[in-house]
């Protein structure tokens, strides 16, 4: 079979993908007696239609390229990062103890904190499973998978025994002192006389995910680090014999990947919550999954796929407010477009190839 | 602690271990084929959610039932579709099918019930209720074994009684019939069993059958056996536990009774105490809860008695010409 030129592989393919994802999700919506076009018109007005819907829209969207960016460079090392759950997880017990602990003069120096240590705790929650995958063979899926239980478990302690203030009931942690706050979106914005709403919660940790994005693809592409981990990912009998070390790269790739998932707590920790809650990840780990799949694991397809999905979100909560449509539509959506642009490759590739054949010979 | 408590939770272990044991058995046939299965969540809880629907609906739990397993096979097909006929990803599969689950319940439950994702609680006839043993009765008198008798095996619904009997009937299908050896075999090596003439992706799709039915009694059983209704996300990780279990009993269906009554105990304990005080030191409730993942961690890597799963598992089978 012809190899699919390079711009059907990277958007023909998963734009078949999203879209039959999208037509089934319209036809779950007219099942349960709704019309879609009027959902999507909703989610439209809601999601993009003002500046406070744009906020909520970048805010989620900030926490999908985070966790999308984590679940990517882990695929590019062949190793599926099931984890950023709990990384993340982790990576929020990160900022919540310099936030709380450390009485910082300005918000700027508790930020540089905040991104250092939730990464740290993330990546060492990652490392763990890296560790066991690279030396003991047990399987990281399995592995990530299980850690993020005991991450959940882990922080539930915490919060209930340790963080909680005395006297309260709910399982979170103090506030942060108001040093610590971050800079909204709208301030940001507002250095170049752009107007934005101040009622949201997308704040600067945006930029933070857009460097992000720009730091992959270079590190992707343009270090050796990079190769070594795409040579890995690709066959890792071959990088062997090339004199790749396995066990480091395992652990190198994973440790970059919990690191970026454990980023995205300085979104949603400090930057909007300002205190530590029991789940404060709300599922953003595994929607990177379906983020870092859609994106074909390119930090530019994972950045618009992040976009999708923050719309989707806040689109969702629109729908469930207007409408008699539960914002589990979202999670619906989730699903087909992991199983489309993921397990399902073959059946929306294979047609598609086969087209290009048929042009192919048309012109010869 | 007296001896009646000790009958209690034992009997609550039994209560508890049962949907680990169904869904640990299921993953056990996919797996022990080469189809590994990360969706037994997603799969117990599709039908958990159509069995208490069609449960409440008809008003006969034997037609819930039904539902519960044709939902759960609904979702095995996508499995197998996925990554039998398109040798696509089974982790990714299985992920997928977690979600669609977890999305499609509630927002099908939000729009036939409006309960906020809930099934209306199920009345007498569609749920199934606890069946009482011959001379249970007569003999819950008797010291020690009465109760024993009475109390812990008697007592529970037909499903807890099947799930138990599945136990011996897996080990016979998978160690004594030309089927299970074959079954087996596609998870070791799927050349050889398409050299010697039998259809890889027939057994696979099996396979996958069989794991669809018996994640629909696990189903079942949480929603209108363990519990009477269904509740948004009500397998809470239970799915991710019988996978642990089956690492655990390194696919093998009676050391996944062990490890699924382990479980089970575990659970029991949790619900039972807050913190365990030992003395020394005091194991909180957030330690019992975590113990099964670390406990898998552990098996995992082979720290204590090392975990090798089937060697074909997780790679779709290409033919060769």
């Amino acid at each position: 079979m012809e190899k699919l030129p390079k711009w059907a592989d990277a958007f023909l393919v998963p734009l078949v993908s999203v879209f039959i994802a999208f037509a089934i999700s319209g036809l779950v919506i007219l099942a349960v007696g709704e019309d879609p076009i009027a959902a999507l018109q909703v989610m439209i007005d809601g999601a993009l239609g003002s500046t406070y819907g744009w906020g909520y829209t970048l805010y989620y969207a900030t926490n999908f390229m985070f966790t999308g960016l984590g679940v990517a460079v882990a695929f590019h090392a062949g190793l599926f990062n099931i984890g950023g759950e709990g990384q993340a997880t982790l990576g929020g017990l990160g900022v919540a103890l310099v936030c709380l602990f450390i009485p910082w003069p300005h918000w700027s120096l508790a930020l540089c904190a905040a991104i250092v240590s939730s990464a740290l705790f993330a990546a060492l929650w990652a490392a763990i499973p890296a560790w066991l995958q690279a030396k003991r063979g047990s399987h990281i899926v399995i592995t990530t998978i299980m850690f993020n239980f005991i991450a959940a478990s882990l922080l539930n302690y915490i919060l209930v025994n340790q963080l909680r203030p005395k006297g309260s009931m709910d399982p979170a942690s103090a506030r942060f002192p108001q040093a610590t706050n971050l800079p909204g979106l709208d301030q940001v914005l507002g250095l170049f006389g752009i107007p934005f709403s101040s009622k949201t919660p997308a704040n600067i940790s945006l930029i933070i995910a857009m460097i992000c994005c720009i730091l992959v693809w270079f590190l992707i592409w343009h270090t050796r680090l990079g190769f070594a981990i795409r040579a890995f990912g690709k066959s890792e009998k071959a990088a062997v014999y090339a004199g790749i070390n396995p066990v480091r790269i395992t652990l190198y790739a994973m440790i970059i990947s919990g690191a970026l998932a454990g980023l995205m707590a300085v979104n949603t920790v400090q930057g909007e919550a300002n205190r530590l809650l029991l789940n404060s990840v709300e599922g953003a780990g595994f929607i990177g999954i379906a983020v870092s799949l859609m994106g074909r694991g390119h930090p530019f397809g994972v950045f618009l796929a992040a976009l999708l999905f923050g719309f989707l979100y806040q689109g969702g909560a629109e729908l469930a407010l207007w409408t008699k449509i539960p914002r589990e539509l979202i999670t619906v959506i989730q699903a087909l477009v992991i199983l489309f642009t993921g397990a399902l490759d073959q059946m929306v590739r294979r047609p598609i190839e086969i087209t290009f054949a048929l042009f192919k010979k048309k012109e010869h | 602690m007296d001896f009646a408590s000790y009958i209690q939770i034992l009997d609550s272990t039994i209560r508890l271990s049962t949907p680990l044991l169904l869904a640990c058995l299921a993953g056990l046939f996919s797996e022990r084929a080469g189809i590994f299965d990360i969706g037994l969540e997603g799969k117990m809880l599709a039908a958990a959610f159509a069995s208490a629907a069609l449960s409440y609906a008809t008003g006969n739990v034997w037609v819930g039932l039904l539902g519960g397993i044709f939902a759960a096979l609904l979702m095995s097909a996508i499995h197998g579709l996925a990554s039998i006929t398109f040798r696509g990803n089974q982790l990714i599969s299985g992920v997928a099918i977690n979600f669609l689950a977890s999305g499609l319940t509630v927002l099908l439950g939000q729009n036939w019930f409006q309960l906020g994702g809930r099934t209306p609680p199920l009345g007498v006839g569609a749920r199934f209720t606890e069946i009482t043993l011959p001379f249970a009765d007569d003999v819950a008198n008797i010291p020690i074994l009465g109760p024993i008798y009475a109390d812990l095996i008697s007592g529970h619904s037909i499903l807890v009684y099947v799930s138990f009997a599945l136990v011996p009937a897996s080990a016979w299908l998978l160690y004594r019939t030309r089927f299970g050896l074959r079954l087996r075999a596609v998870g070791e090596n799927p050349a050889a069993v398409d050299t010697a003439g039998v259809s890889v992706k027939g057994m696979r799709f099996a396979a996958v059958c069989i794991c669809g039915v018996l994640t629909g009694l696990a189903g079942a059983y949480l929603s209108t056996a363990l519990s009477s209704g269904f509740g948004r996300e009500m397998t809470a990780g239970k799915g991710f536990i019988a996978l642990a279990a089956l690492i655990f009993a390194k696919w093998r269906p009676w050391y996944a009774l062990g490890a699924c009554l382990l479980f089970g105990l575990l659970e029991a304990l949790a619900i039972r105490f807050q913190n365990i005080d030992l003395g020394l030191i005091v194991l909180p409730v957030q330690f019992m809860q975590a113990l099964p993942y670390v406990i898998t961690v552990v098996i995992l890597a082979g720290f204590i008695g090392r975990a090798i799963p089937p060697r074909a598992g997780g790679t779709p089978y290409v033919k060769e010409l």
